[in-house]
This record gives structure tokens, C-alpha cells and sequence, in this order.
């Protein structure tokens, strides 16, 4: 059991690549490579910033781990665990590891084809989502202006540990 | 601005050109091949301290009469000196031991500025690499004494300025006119032969 | 059959007659051939997969070597000063003796780091950028892996560059490494989009992303002397000003090799490393800088294709690295060129002006193809000019107008008041 934060999320990334191994060995190359750079290399980094950039230090590390955690995390490790046995003893030949032979395999340029063609408002709609996140993330983080009047807010300083969020709202009310 | 990446062009030429002309002609070359080739050191660079002796006795010879104004002085204090004593206990104008720990040793020449009889100056050796580094660093009185003409060899200016002051005093000693001397130079300090 | 040809055992084939020519092109696959014929059936699979993989990391282990010194060496000679010289014939051995010296020196561990973490991060770092050395197409037939992703692999495998950077940087517990490894992440992520647009066009046009397919979209020569590599359209030559821009910020090679900015953070996210684990991460750069350079060949440059038609009986392995060599040499001349930028230049630089240059870089690529079918004459200088100037002209406006909008003068820092 890991206490700290940070291992915990480095944990996922490293699931999160055995789950773009499995992928891979599924005969799915193009899906498994994208799972690998979406949530090894930007997924990923996201979270542990989150965590960095998390003020509360109580959140990052528990110190003592009760039975009761134990048990859940015991209880929800034997019903993934059932889950993916039930589920592996239902299913018959996914081509082994052979991978690419086998399985229900789609070519990149199929793929494309259907994001663009089949599925292309789906497409369309996630993409469009996603710009306006980066939008709202870009004027988040654009440099507000400093109103002549509030010159004066410096003496004011926001107490310790909320500093940043006080300042980034009274500088977008002002 | 004139064109578009120019300035970065002339930065690849320039450095091109080093490659290259490296290559060519040696002469480009600022470093030189150091333990075949060596640099003459500057008359006034200096490393660490070494003790004058005249004559051909390094260790009658020192000029350094232990009076540990240099000691005193030594702002990491850095020089250790014992006087030596005659057979009746009383001090003598000589060190017995006299060591100087070049690793603490800031090459701040004070130790030179302050002393009276011109005994310690400051020598050029800079190849200190010793296989003990505590030991193999704290000179001792031998390793310290360097005769006068090396002292002239390494700071020729200098040395005529000091040889020249010590031959006067001398001169002056002998023909005995110090307390004359002393009278027309009031409070000078004046470093003589002593007392 | 050659006359004037020696006899050589192809594989377990047998024996036959083959010309100087044949030999070196297929020499290396004979002799894997040969070796994994020895092996119980068994095995085989096994020794077809190891073969290929010790021999890229043989090869580029040495590689490794050769190139640090390389570059010690121009480096000096870019600042009028030999080099290393000493060691071995002209210092070409050094690398063994900072080998031996990196080897043997005390491995040190912050008593309040992570142990476990500092001491996967170096390995973290390493595997990935080796695995991707894997799909590169090194000659003709010699390829240790081609999936049919294999542009794709690179980027998956590189991208766990970042969490090894991470790891390095919290687990040292020093503020400097966290630093480093802030900066070396958010500059991974804003080059890592230049990079694989720059990319994607290469792979819009050659309708692949196998690395092997790509090389061989850029096999053949226009009027019989210039090779129809990708450089030589419009498209390919800003792509590969843009892809080597964004290379060397990913490689982390000067002159954005902040995150490990010896005046400012110390060493970035390897100040808390020492021996062996440090050359590791040293390796690992060296690697990555090996692996985005043959990226950089297979996609611009022809990959292994000879310039000339008369030039390819020399093995096409051959001219793989002689333009990889151009590669480093490049690299190395411009650490020894530009100084190293600030850290708001760099990401400026990077979503400001490449990013968008190499969206506009995928338009003129499509442009050009689309001007494909004009017939008249001259048609080919009209349309090579026309895209020229597509990509040319708002890149030096664009720069322009960017430099007269940054505005000199004193920096505000927001958040340290
Ligand atoms: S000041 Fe001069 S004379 Fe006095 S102890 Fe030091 S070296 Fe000797
Ligand atoms: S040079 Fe300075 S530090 Fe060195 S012995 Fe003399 S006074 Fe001391």
C-alpha cells in the first residue's frame, strides 16, 4: 500500500501503460501507442502537477493506514480481479499474442476514415469541447491587468496558504 | 533589423570559421599544452608565501626573526611560529618552527605587506598537488626557505627596491649613525635593522 | 551473378557467388541469419528479437562514446582550443576513461530522497528513448522493428521521457532538481507539438506511419540527379528547420537546455545524481538526441537512399549514418553557436511561432500536393515557389511582428511580489 500521493499516481501511469501493452498485444497498435501518449506523457504529468501545486499537505501522504482501509482496497483488488476473470473465462481467442494476426484488427487508415467519415460529429463535438478547455485554460493564465488603484493592495497581503487563489481572484475583480 | 536570421548566419560563420582556422592555424589556439608547454607567470602574480634567507645556510640565514607580526596579521591564520631560544631560555631572533598550511593560505599578501624585515614574499609555484592533502600542504620552515637570488628571479623590481632599502640600512648600521637616522625620522616606522 | 565477386555464405542459404555490393548491403542480415542458425528451434524467435536489439545498442553504445568526445572536441575547436587530447590517439579514447571514471565514482544519495524513485528514474529515462531506436530504419534491410505505427511508437515511447524527469526532480528532494524537472516537463510538452507536426506533415504526405514506408516514399530522383527527398519541396524544408527547432528543445540540447542550466539551477533534474546513475541520464540525452536526429534523416532526409544514383553501391547503412553524423555535427555547432535562451523566450517560441508555423507548414504540404497536376511549363519552379513563399513569408512576418510586440523592458513577476 502506498502512502504517498505521488507514488500512487506514478503507480497509474505505469497501469496506465500495461493497459496500452494490452492494447498492443490486442492487435489494436494505433489505440495502445495514443493510450501511451495520452496518459503516460500528458495525463500523467497533469496529475502529479495537480499534486505539486496541491496546498493542503494533509492530502499528500497518509500517515497511517487503518484495517479499514485494508479491507477496500483488498475488496476492490478481488472484484476487478473477479471482473477480468469472469470476463477473460467468457471470451475465447482474442488471437493470442500473436496480436496483429488475430485480432479484431483496424488499420490507422480505417480508423481515420471512421473518426472522419462515420463518426465524425462525435469526433467533431470532442475536439470542439477540448478547444474550448484550451481556450478557457489560455485566459485562465492570461496576464490580468493591474488596475492603477489597486496599486495600494500590496500592504493587504492574502494570508499564508491561500495566497495564490485570493490574489488571482482579486486581481480579476478589481 | 535588416534581414531575417543574419545575425544568426554571422554567429555560425564566426564559430565555422574558429573550427575551422583551429585547424589551420595553431596560433588561434588560447590554451596552450600544459605540462610540455608552460605560460611565464606574471612578475606580480603571486600563490603563496616563502621565507628569504641570505647567504648560503637556509636555515642561519633567514632573515624572519620571529617576531610574529606576520602571524598576527594572517587574516585566516594560516602561519604558525615558534621562536627559537638559546641555551639559556631567553628568545632568539629566529623561528624555531615556522609553518604556513597553504590550504587555508588566501594568497592576500598581507603577511608580506606587514612584515618589518622583508623576510616573507610571495612566491609564483602554483603545481601544489600533493597525494596527502593535510600534511602534504603544511610547509614547514625547509620546504618555506627560498634563497635571496630566487626571490630576485621572481619579482626583479621589487627585489632591486629591497635589496637596495637593506644594503642602506646595513650601511647605516655600520657607520653608525642610527640614532641620527632615527632622530630625522620621527615615528616613521621605519623598518631597520632593529634595536 | 558477379564475376569479379567473392564467395560468401549467405545466411544458411549456402554458398554462392556475390558482388562486393551485395555483401556489404546484405552482410549483417547473413550474419544474424547465420548466428540464429545455430539455435535449437526454440530459441530462434527469441535470438531474432535479442540480435537486432544488441546490435542498435551495441552500435549506438558506441556511438554514445565517440560522440561525446566528438563533440568535446569541436566544441573546443569552435572556442580556439583543442579539445581532448590526451587520451588514446588524438583523445578519440577519452570516452573509455570517463567511462571508467563515472564508473568508479561513490554513488550518492540524499539521505531525504526517494530512494526507489531516484533510483528508477535514470532507467525510466534510458529504456524508452533505446526502444525507440528500434524502429528507425537503418539501410535497406536493416530495421529492428517495423510496426505499422511506427512513428506513432516513437512519440508513445518518448513521451514516458517526461515522467522520467519528473521522478528524477521530486525524488531528489532539492528544490533545484523539482525546478529542473519543472522546467525540463513543461518544455518536453510545449516542443513535443512542433515536433510531431512537423511530423505529421512527413506522414500526411507519404500516407504512412511506418518509418520504413516513409524512407521508401522518398526512393528515386527528379530528372535523374536530385533525390526526391522530402527536403527538397518546400514543405520538407520548413519541416525540417521546424522539426530540428523543436529536436534539440526535446532533446534538451542547447540552446534550450535550460532544464539543466548549470548557472541557474545547477544541474536541473540530475543535480542529485553522481556515478553511474548520472551517466545513465547522460546516455539517455545522448540517446535522444541520436534517435530525434535519425527521426529527422528518415523523414526529410531520405533515410537511407544514397544522394546520387551512382552513389548506391555503397551500403545504404552508410549514408544512414554519414547523415546522422551531419546530424550531430549540427547539433554540436549550434551548442557551440546560440546562447542558451530564457525560460518565457523558449515557451514563447515554442506555442507562439512554431506551433503555429507548423500548422501552416501541414496546409502548404497539402497545397503542394494539390498543385500537383499543373502541366505547363515551368509549372514545377512556379509551384515550388509559390509554397516557398506560403510558409516563407508569414514566417518572417510573423517573427516580425512578434518581436515588435514583446516590448523591452523590465520583467514583472506576477507571483513573487
Ligand atoms: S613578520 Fe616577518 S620577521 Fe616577523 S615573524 Fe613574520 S616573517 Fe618573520
Ligand atoms: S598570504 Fe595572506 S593568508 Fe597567506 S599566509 Fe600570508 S597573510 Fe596569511
Amino acid at each position: 500500500m502506498l502512502r504517498r500521493l505521488v507514488h500512487c499516481a506514478l503507480c497509474w501511469t505505469l497501469s496506465m501503460a500495461g493497459v496500452a501493452g494490452l492494447y498492443i498485444l490486442a492487435g489494436a497498435e494505433f489505440l495502445g501507442l495514443a493510450q501511451l501518449i495520452v496518459y503516460v506523457g500528458a495525463v500523467a504529468i497533469l496529475i502529479v502537477f495537480a499534486i505539486l501545486l496541491t496546498q493542503r499537505r494533509e492530502l499528500l501522504s497518509i500517515e497511517r493506514l487503518t484495517a479499514g482501509s485494508w479491507v477496500t482496497g483488498v475488496a476492490v483488488a478481488g472484484l476487478v480481479a473477479g471482473c477480468l476473470w469472469i470476463g477473460l473465462a467468457y471470451t475465447r481467442g482474442l488471437g493470442g499474442a500473436g496480436g496483429a494476426s488475430g485480432g479484431p484488427a483496424l488499420e490507422t487508415r480505417e480508423l481515420g476514415e471512421l473518426l472522419m467519415g462515420r463518426y465524425v460529429v462525435a469526433f467533431e463535438v470532442a475536439g470542439l469541447v477540448l478547444t474550448v478547455a484550451l481556450i478557457g485554460a489560455v485566459i485562465l493564465a492570461l496576464p490580468f491587468e493591474q488596475p492603477r488603484e489597486a496599486s495600494g493592495r500590496r500592504a493587504d497581503r492574502p494570508a499564508a496558504g491561500e495566497g495564490w487563489d485570493a490574489r488571482r481572484q482579486g486581481g480579476q475583480g478589481a | 533589423m535588416s534581414v531575417e536570421g543574419a545575425g544568426l548566419i554571422r554567429g555560425f560563420i564566426e564559430t565555422g570559421r574558429n573550427l575551422v582556422g583551429s585547424y589551420v592555424d595553431p596560433r588561434r589556439w588560447v590554451t596552450v599544452q600544459y605540462p610540455e608547454e608552460r605560460r611565464a607567470t606574471p612578475e606580480n602574480s603571486r600563490v603563496y608565501p616563502f621565507l628569504v634567507y641570505d647567504g648560503a645556510d637556509p636555515e642561519e640565514g633567514l632573515r624572519c626573526v620571529s617576531c610574529k607580526i606576520c602571524e598576527k596579521e594572517c587574516p585566516p591564520q594560516c602561519i604558525y611560529i615558534v621562536p627559537a631560544q638559546d641555551e639559556r631560555g631567553r628568545p632568539r631572533k629566529h623561528p624555531a618552527i615556522f609553518d604556513i598550511d597553504i590550504s587555508v593560505c588566501m594568497s592576500c599578501q598581507i603577511c608580506v605587506e606587514v612584515c618589518p624585515f622583508d623576510s616573507i614574499k610571495m612566491d609564483q609555484a602554483y603545481a601544489w598537488d600533493r597525494e596527502d592533502r593535510f600534511g602534504g600542504l603544511l610547509l614547514h620552515k625547509a620546504d618555506l626557505a627560498r634563497p635571496n637570488r630566487y626571490y630576485r628571479e621572481l619579482h626583479p623590481a621589487e627585489a632591486r627596491v629591497v635589496d637596495e632599502h637593506l644594503a642602506r640600512e646595513r650601511e647605516l648600521r655600520e657607520s653608525g649613525v642610527r640614532a641620527a637616522v632615527r632622530a630625522s625620522l620621527p615615528g616613521s616606522g621605519e623598518p631597520g635593522g632593529g634595536t | 551473378m558477379n564475376m569479379e565477386g567473392i564467395l560468401a555464405l549467405t545466411g544458411w542459404g549456402g554458398l554462392r557467388w556475390v558482388g562486393p555490393v551485395e555483401l556489404f548491403e546484405r552482410g549483417p542480415v547473413w550474419l544474424r541469419d547465420w548466428a540464429v542458425g545455430w539455435l535449437p528451434e526454440g530459441a530462434k524467435v527469441w535470438a531474432e528479437g535479442l540480435i537486432p536489439a544488441v546490435a542498435v545498442l551495441a552500435v549506438f553504445g558506441l556511438l554514445f562514446g565517440l560522440a561525446t568526445v566528438a563533440e568535446r572536441k569541436l566544441l573546443g575547436r569552435i572556442q580556439n582550443r583543442p579539445g581532448p587530447n590526451r587520451v588514446g590517439p588524438y583523445g578519440w579514447l577519452q570516452f573509455a576513461a570517463d567511462g571508467v571514471k563515472m564508473l568508479t565514482k561513490e554513488d550518492v544519495v540524499p539521505r531525504s530522497a526517494d530512494r526507489v524513485l531516484h533510483f528508477l528514474a535514470p532507467i525510466v529515462m534510458l529504456a524508452p528513448v533505446a526502444l525507440s531506436l528500434a524502429v528507425i530504419p537503418y539501410g535497406r534491410d536493416l530495421v529492428a522493428a517495423d510496426p505499422r505505427c511506427g512513428l506513432l511508437f516513437f512519440f508513445a515511447v518518448g513521451s514516458a521521457a517526461e515522467v522520467a524527469a519528473f521522478m528524477a526532480g521530486w525524488s531528489s528532494r532539492n528544490k533545484y532538481s523539482l525546478l529542473g524537472a519543472m522546467r525540463a516537463i513543461a518544455q518536453m510538452i510545449s516542443y513535443e507539438l512542433p515536433l510531431v507536426l512537423s511530423a505529421l506533415t512527413v506522414v500526411m504526405m507519404a500516407g504512412s506511419l511506418s518509418l520504413v514506408e516513409i524512407v521508401e516514399a522518398q526512393s528515386g530522383y527528379w530528372w535523374g540527379v536530385i533525390p526526391r527527398w522530402h527536403v527538397m519541396t518546400p514543405w520538407g524544408l520548413a519541416g525540417l528547420l521546424l522539426f530540428m527547432a523543436a529536436a534539440a528543445a526535446a532533446s534538451n540540447r542547447a540552446p534550450f537546455d535550460l532544464p539543466e542550466g548549470e548557472s541557474e539551477i545547477i544541474g536541473g533534474f540530475m543535480t542529485e545524481y553522481s556515478g553511474f546513475k548520472y551517466a545513465i541520464f547522460f546516455m539517455g540525452e545522448y540517446f535522444g538526441m541520436f534517435a530525434v536526429s535519425g527521426l529527422a534523416v528518415t523523414l526529410f532526409l531520405g533515410g537511407w537512399q544514397a544522394p546520387l544514383a551512382v552513389l548506391e553501391a555503397a551500403p545504404s547503412y552508410g549514408w544512414f549514418f554519414l547523415k546522422l553524423g551531419v546530424m550531430i555535427a549540427w547539433f554540436i555547432w549550434v551548442r557551440g553557436t546560440l546562447p542558451r535562451l530564457r525560460v518565457d523566450h523558449l515557451l514563447n517560441f515554442g506555442w507562439k511561432y512554431l506551433l503555429p508555423l507548423g500548422a501552416l507548414n501541414l496546409l502548404v504540404a497539402m497545397v503542394w500536393r494539390g498543385l500537383g497536376g499543373w502541366a505547363f511549363p515551368g509549372a514545377g519552379a512556379v509551384r515550388w515557389l509559390a509554397c516557398l513563399a506560403m510558409i516563407g513569408l508569414p514566417a518572417i512576418l510573423w517573427g516580425r511582428l512578434l518581436m515588435r510586440s514583446r516590448g523591452w523592458g523590465p520583467r514583472v513577476y506576477r507571483y513573487a511580489s
